[in-house]
């Protein structure tokens, strides 16, 4: 612990830790968003039992982000100050899309029969909205903020990548949970969003470099470049494998069915591997160092240890709620 | 009106809205694990009957409070930037550690407890409940210890401008923490206590006079009678904390503008910044140095000792009395509905009507609750530290304007929905066959 002490790698680890958060976030919420999205296009019947493979789980992703822009706020306050107050209105947008959203999980089912139909549209609107606005701001902070009409069109285009990518998400894990005629749709769904996700990365990252010269050196130095053409065609060879699993699900005994999820997840990972190398050591894109920025080492050291400790136990207890909706989802009741 | 006006108006609306629920919630966690509990003890379905019911509004006020608390944790940096940036290293780890002992814990067995039922042994469902209501209130320890924080700042030293931490026990500890948690809880618990009598009352009141009903009206009211008067107490205390360690919040509570020995109570009193004294006042002698100092002639100081650093003076006299006036009538209330539950075995129908009026009768005193302690701490955001203009981040009114906006229609849409739903659900319970409940 003593090296700990000093300011530097306490600083690294915690950018690794806001890291972490925000990929679990990206993952976890990112499927039970996606579900919300492709909850617009099925029938009643359908849409109850997607929300309901969803439903102990929201709650539970949703704090991920927390965590993660709550370490932001804790490690590096000066960087999130900049963020925020820069994402001013996407922000604004995403937490209202937010509660609407999440109160819709209850208000649909706890209103007269009449006024569902409004929640069912607030549910997915909500998700589709989170969603985008999240791409919006990943795309405005990747380019280091910048300002003009060529980073705005860059910026939503991420917005409709990431929506892209929480509909596969959410696809996928409608494969592993649901049965019958729903699995089946579903591996439709993440058959047309892999190929409109993967698309829309290589687009995102050709262009990148071009909109911010910053990414443009760092993408073609000698030799990194021969190891970060390898991503590409890890995601590319994952696309194929997954188009493959695609084609002959579902299968007798449900074989494979998690296969599409470990799959994306494993795209996901790789995606923000490629996006964190396109800004590190930076915490905000060309503006701000990750050690310029770290908070006071006594305080961050009192929240490793705590996040020492819990750390095992949350683990732990996510996996048991895992464990216990495990298998295909059943109607959501109470009792 | 500029960014400040405006980022003031979106944080009170922000966490005026946010409270209602966790209010709710950090109790009716507690009562749920009662009525399972008893049940376990009992095997009479009255009590499930009842879990189910508070259940349902339990889900509901929960999802509600976590996704506009989601809200409040952005606005730190939205529109606070300064505030992370002064005390952000004390600040930081209390959130922190709210997030990953309270958060994770709440969402990940809410799940279990709301869809689990039939999954778990039924030990481990009660657990998971525990683990929800403890999860709840251990939510609102972390919270309460950095808004006391704020309040009476201790265990940390000043260095270039920034908070670093010294004593963490003493940060935590801070000498109004005790006194502001206990009391925020009872509030909860009152809170709770008048939300059930009133939906029960509802359910009586249109019919409805199956054992759970009467039985969670006796629980609704019990909890109420004994609450009540302990809240009372704990109140006097908290007021005589804030006398030593907040007397500008105290002085503007009471409208006092000279320091006075044997001060009156103001009963009403309209208070004029400009002129700096009260008009149409009506007071009891001696009865304010009585209540907050326990002295008939015990010296209570005056605002104009903090001219220039006292809060606005109307808002929180009234908070105040609005506050204590709900706590008064919730005290006669449940105790004449104690009367009659204790002598007559029943409730009369006009008191049915006032705790069917009462329903939300918590929530008018944790909002007016809040105002005093909250607007009480003006002009400072960290008490001597740190000034809430100065915490402010340079953002364009129009901007602000627009999401606060969006805030107030978002929270009008979500509160009548929310009461609407209430009632409804009261409604649908009664028409329902009880659930049947497997040994």
């Amino acid at each position: 612990m003593e090296q700990l002490t000093q300011g530097e790698p306490l600083a690294f680890i915690f950018a690794f830790l806001i890291g972490l958060s925000m990929l679990l976030y990206a993952i976890l919420d990112g499927y039970d968003l996606g579900v919300g999205i492709l909850s617009s296009i099925v029938d009643e019947a359908h849409r109850d039992r997607m929300i309901a493979s969803i439903g102990p789980f929201w709650d539970a992703n949703e704090t991920w982000l927390v965590l993660g822009v709550g370490l932001l706020l804790v490690a590096f306050p000066a960087a999130h100050g900049v963020v925020l107050t820069t994402l001013y209105l996407p922000v604004a947008v995403m937490l209202l899309a937010l509660i609407f959203r999440g109160v819709s999980f209850d208000f649909r089912r706890k209103v007269a029969k009449k006024k569902q139909a409004a929640w069912n549209r607030n549910f997915f609107i909500g998700s589709l909205l989170v969603a985008l606005s999240q791409g919006y701001m990943v795309g405005r902070f990747i380019i280091g903020f910048q300002e003009g009409l060529t980073a705005q069109l860059f910026a939503c285009f991420f917005g409709l990548l990431v929506v892209a990518g929480y509909v596969l998400m959410g696809a996928c894990w409608l494969i592993l949970k649901a049965e019958g005629e729903l699995q089946e749709r579903a591996v439709g769904w993440a058959r047309r969003a892999i190929w409109t996700m993967v698309l829309g990365a290589i687009l995102s990252s050709l262009t990148a470099p071009f909109v911010d010269t910053r990414i443009y050196d760092r993408m073609f130095a000698f030799p990194e470049i021969t190891l970060l053409l390898a991503m590409p065609l890890i995601s590319i060879m994952l696309t194929l494998l997954m188009h493959f699993i695609l084609g002959i699900l579902p299968m007798e005994n449900d074989r494979l069915a998690w296969m599409p999820l470990a799959i994306s997840i494993a795209i996901f990972v790789l995606g923000f591997l490629g996006l964190v190398y396109s800004f590190y050591p930076y915490i905000i894109p060309g503006q701000l160092l990750i050690t310029d920025a770290a908070a006071a080492p006594e305080s961050l050291k009192i929240i490793l240890i705590g996040t020492a400790v819990v750390l095992p136990f949350l683990i732990g207890y996510t996996a048991l709620a895992y464990w216990i909706f495990k298998g295909k989802a059943s109607d959501l009741s109470y009792d | 009106m500029d960014a400040f006006l405006l980022s003031r108006l979106q944080f009170a609306a922000n966490i005026s809205f946010h409270i209602l629920f966790p209010t709710i919630t950090i109790t009716l966690g507690w009562l749920l694990l009662f009525f399972k509990l008893r049940f376990a003890r009992t095997r009479d379905p009255k009590w499930m009957e009842l879990y189910f019911y508070f259940t349902k509004v339990f889900a509901l006020s929960f999802s509600i409070g976590v996704v506009t608390g989601v809200t409040m944790s952005f606005q730190f940096g939205t529109n606070w930037p300064g505030y992370m940036n002064t005390v952000g290293n004390i600040a930081g780890p209390l959130l922190a550690y709210e997030v990953l002992t309270a958060f994770f814990l709440e969402a990940t067995f809410l799940g279990i407890m709301l869809y689990g039922f039939r999954r778990v042994p039924g030990w481990f469902h009660t657990l998971a409940t525990f683990l929800v209501a403890g999860g709840t209130t251990l939510s609102a320890f972390w919270i309460l210890a950095l808004d006391s924080w704020m309040q009476t700042p201790a265990g940390h030293v000043m260095i270039d401008g920034v908070a670093h931490a010294e004593s963490w026990w003493h940060i935590v500890m801070n000498p109004s923490m005790p006194y502001r948690l206990v009391h925020t809880l009872l509030g909860s618990g009152l809170t709770v206590a008048f939300l059930a009598a009133g939906l029960l009352a509802y359910r009586r009141l249109k019919g409805d006079d199956r054992p759970a009903v009467r039985t969670g009206l006796r629980c609704a009211l019990f909890l109420a009678v004994v609450l009540g008067p302990l809240q009372g107490i704990v109140g006097d205390q908290h007021g005589l904390n804030t006398r030593d360690y907040q007397p500008a919040k105290l002085a503007a509570m009471e409208a006092l503008w000279e320091t006075t020995e044997g001060a009156p109570l103001a009963l009403f009193a309209l208070p004029d910044e400009d002129a700096r004294e009260n008009h149409m006042e009506l007071a009891i002698p001696k009865l304010g140095s009585l209540i907050i100092t326990h002295d008939p002639n015990g010296k209570i100081l005056g605002l104009n000792e903090f001219e220039g650093l006292h809060p606005p003076v109307s808002p929180v006299f009234w908070s105040f009395r609005i506050m204590v006036g709900v706590g008064l009538l919730m005290i006669a209330v449940a105790s004449l509905g104690a009367f009659y539950l204790f002598r007559k075995q029943e409730l009369p129908k006009w008191l049915l009507r006032v705790l069917l009026g009462m329903t939300f009768a918590g929530w008018v005193g944790t909002i007016s609750g809040w105002y005093v302690t909250e607007i009480g701490r003006q002009p400072w955001l960290v008490y001597g530290i740190l000034k809430t203009e100065d915490a402010v981040a340079d953002l364009p009114p129009a901007h602000v304007g627009l999401t606060l906006t969006a805030y107030l229609v978002t929270y009008l849409v979500l509160g009548l929905a929310y009461v609407g739903s209430l009632f409804y659900l009261a409604r649908k319970a009664m028409k329902e066959e009880p659930q049947q409940i497997p040994a």
